[in-house]
């Protein structure tokens, strides 16, 4: 039977959620509780008139144990739809870095230099410092950062990822 | 408009009254002071003080259960909500629907540590289906209705209310219960109508069916029962049901394999094992039931019915899900069936039913009986015998007395059983009794007790002196706490670790000392007449049974075997050692 593939599979959930005092510790108590993985986890609130938030939750684990998740979660009272992005269609996954890169000389220009070949941008500089803008896959991130280890990295912020459907049809 | 200016804590009993609330099991305190002066200048809310909030909590779930209502439970901030956690817990993993609210410190107090402050909302998150904070007391009217809502609605379940001092005595607008509707909660109540049909055809080309039915059928109500009864009587197949689901179906029906799992028949448990198609109605495959997952029904089509979409392939992976209202789905399953005018194979339904019968006549129940001692299993047989034609309600504690009781005991009616299943709480039983004696004041309560549970609700004798409520509590008293020291014995060497009962009370002197009566009976030969004492007495008797120590409550799937390694008495015990794989098991 399909469900009892034991193969661990990463998928991305989006949750539309009222916008109301401890929605989020009732979604993380879940995944603790139950002993879920949650990879990354972004929310902020993205309807001011009906006060909704949404959550965008990267977790990893068996079908099983993703189906469970999404079930468990549409258990939740102020949820109003979790959404499989990973098997509902297609859809964009980004994700936005900050990284510091501390250094002078050779290695500076060298950061910059791999900077623009991902794109990424400066949004701080002093003579011994960059901050680097950086957009995209969590894959490329991963890349960027780890280019820029030997150059000087000295600080790291990432936003999680966050995610939505291609296509005209809202979540 | 109808909607007026109110103090918060006459909104709160407004929303109580206009729910159909009749009876509140609660404990004052400061925080909750103005709910309590709002409830001493009016009489049609009756409130019952308990002695311990676990205690009002367990009397909420028993009126519950017994009577198919929400229940209702007031405790103050701090101690008075944490002390009901454990009830909460307990009404959440059996899925009762109560409203418990808690009073909180003032709104401008909260975070600063104040005097009988607990992060209650936070501390109850994962112990209740759902919580709220009432802030502001706009939102007070809606919360409640919406709370009641929510307890009733899909799978029943505990919500907690948490009321800050301002918001009870502040004033808001109050709005009846016609007015709210819930933005988000719509759980599904009609099944799959093709899934049902699939399920139904399914169940006509089975060759070893089997009906494996739980609490949620009693929770869909007395129709459901009946309907599935209908079903079952329709298609002849064996039943099973789980602790939970005990008078769903009637116990002494012919069909009725009686209880599965950990400590169920013989009968049912091979027939699990060995079925081809097994229809779950309202249960969860619960590791109490299963026994080990990778060998738990193996060669079995698994149909799944369930109003809890969560509960469905949670353990066990299925092949056919319905998520709905049991009522509804049995309904639909009946309507298919009939609209079609099927029939089962006989021959192969007469062959299945000849291998049951071989299961049955191992006669897994029984025991060895003594004239010396009263056996545990004896005593509930004549416990049974002498009260079952009475109109009669059952609950009890935790233990190996909660096992007996529900092995020897039968129960032919729904909402006549209570008993603590998901979290196993023991001083479940006696406030349990209390509420399901208040729901019927003239009914016979019995709770079956051990001598260890009943002290940890003891206090709760002084509530029973208060509200002269007749419950009878009979002790099966092995001075021992007797699962523990089954499992010690099972799977520690007989290392029985503090499983002694030491310092007993004198259960009949205690209970005179709270204004009941109280008999003890050791002899075999006085058992009956100690029973019928009991009935007669129209006042709380709590019966001390002297019972034999050592008694072990069979058949017994051990933890970590599967449905058919099951141990049958003592004599098998000694045959097959419990696997050092279920040491590490609950």
């Amino acid at each position: 039977m399909i469900l009892q593939k034991e193969d661990i599979r990463r998928h991305t959930i989006a949750i539309l959620v009222d916008n109301e005092a401890g929605v989020l510790a009732r979604v993380i108590g879940l995944f603790s509780g139950r002993g879920y993985n949650i990879e990354s986890l972004t929310v902020a609130e993205v309807d001011t008139r009906e006060q909704l938030s949404r959550i965008t939750i990267v977790t990893s684990g068996t079908l099983m144990v993703i189906e469970q998740i999404k079930a468990q979660l549409r258990r939740l009272v102020p949820i109003h739809k979790v959404s499989d992005l990973t098997v509902e269609g297609p859809s964009v996954a980004r994700e936005l870095a900050l990284v510091k890169v501390s250094g002078t000389g050779d290695k500076r220009v060298e950061s910059l230099r791999i900077a623009d070949i991902f794109r990424a941008r400066a949004v701080d500089s002093t003579n011994e410092s960059f901050v680097f803008e950086i957009v995209g896959a969590t894959e490329k991130l991963d890349a960027f950062i780890k280019l820029m280890e030997p150059l000087g990295l000295v600080d790291v912020s990432r936003t999680g990822v966050v995610a939505i459907a291609r296509g005209p049809n809202p979540i | 408009m109808g909607d007026e200016t109110m103090s918060g804590a006459e909104i709160v009993l407004k929303a109580l009254v206009d729910q159909g609330v009749e009876v509140i099991f609660g404990y004052p305190g400061g925080a909750v002071l103005p709910l309590y002066d709002e409830l001493f200048k009016q009489n049609r809310l009756r409130h019952i003080l308990v002695r311990h909030e676990q205690a009002a909590v367990h009397a909420a779930e028993g009126y519950a259960r017994s009577t198919g209502k929400v229940g209702v439970v007031l405790v103050t901030s701090g101690p008075g909500a944490t002390n009901a956690v454990t009830g909460l817990l307990d009404a959440l993993c059996d899925s009762v629907p109560l409203v418990c609210l808690t009073g909180q410190v003032p709104t401008h107090l909260i975070g600063n540590d104040a005097f009988q402050e607990a992060d209650t909302t936070g501390i109850t998150r994962p112990c209740t289906k759902h919580n709220y904070l009432v802030k502001d007391g706009s939102q007070l009217a809606r919360v409640l209705h919406e709370a009641f809502y929510v307890a009733r609605t899909g799978r029943p379940g505990p919500v907690v209310v948490d009321l800050p001092k301002d918001v009870l005595v502040g004033k808001a607008q109050y709005v009846g219960p016609a007015k709210v509707k819930h933005k988000t909660y719509k759980p599904q109540t009609k099944g799959d109508l093709k899934a049902i049909e699939e399920a139904v055809k399914l169940m006509v080309h089975a060759k070893r069916p089997l009906f494996y039915i739980g609490g949620g059928v009693v929770n869909s109500g007395v129709a459901a029962c009946q309907l599935l009864t209908q079903l079952l009587h329709t298609t002849g197949f064996p039943c099973t049901q789980t602790l939970m689901g005990l008078g769903a179906f009637p116990g002494s029906d012919p069909l009725s394999l009686g209880m599965v799992g950990m400590h169920g028949t013989y009968e049912s448990n091979m027939a699990m094992h060995d079925c081809d198609v097994m229809v779950c109605i309202g249960a969860r495959f619960d590791d109490r039931v299963t026994g080990r997952i990778n060998a738990f029904s193996p060669h079995s089509k698994k149909i799944h019915v369930d109003i809890d979409p969560s509960s469905i392939n949670k353990n066990v992976a299925v092949d056919l899900a319905i998520v709905g209202d049991v009522a509804h789905v049995v309904e639909d399953m009946l309507k298919v069936w009939k609209a079609k005018q099927l029939r089962p194979d006989e021959k192969v339904l007469k062959a299945w039913w000849a291998q049951i019968d071989k299961w049955r006549a191992k006669d897994c129940l029984r025991f060895g009986s003594s004239d010396k001692v009263i056996k545990p299993q004896y005593a509930i047989q004549r416990l049974y015998e002498l009260t079952k034609d009475r109109d009669t309600y059952i609950t009890t504690e935790v233990g190996q007395h909660q096992m007996w009781a529900a092995q020897f005991y039968k129960f032919e009616r729904p909402m006549r059983w209570m008993t603590s299943g998901g979290l196993g709480t023991m001083g479940y039983g006696l406030p349990a009794a209390m509420g399901a004696q208040i729901a019927h004041p003239k009914s016979l309560v019995i709770d079956i007790a051990g001598e260890a549970s009943i002290q940890m609700n003891i206090q709760e004798m002084s509530t029973i002196a208060q509200y002269r409520l007749p419950v009878k509590i009979f002790i099966l008293n092995n001075q021992y706490m007797g699962m523990v020291r089954q499992w010690q014995e099972l799977l520690h060497g007989g290392r029985y670790a503090e499983s002694y009962s030491a310092a007993l009370p004198d259960f009949a002197k205690l209970a005179e000392a709270y204004g009941a009566v109280g008999l003890k009976v050791e002899k075999v030969g006085e058992l009956d007449d100690v029973i019928n004492q009991m009935i007669s007495i129209d006042r709380a008797v709590i019966v001390d049974c002297r019972v034999d120590q050592a008694e072990n409550c069979f058949p017994m799937i051990p933890s970590g075997a599967a449905h058919n390694e099951m141990l049958l008495g003592p004599e098998d015990e000694a045959e097959k050692p419990v696997s050092e794989d279920g040491m590490v098991l609950v």
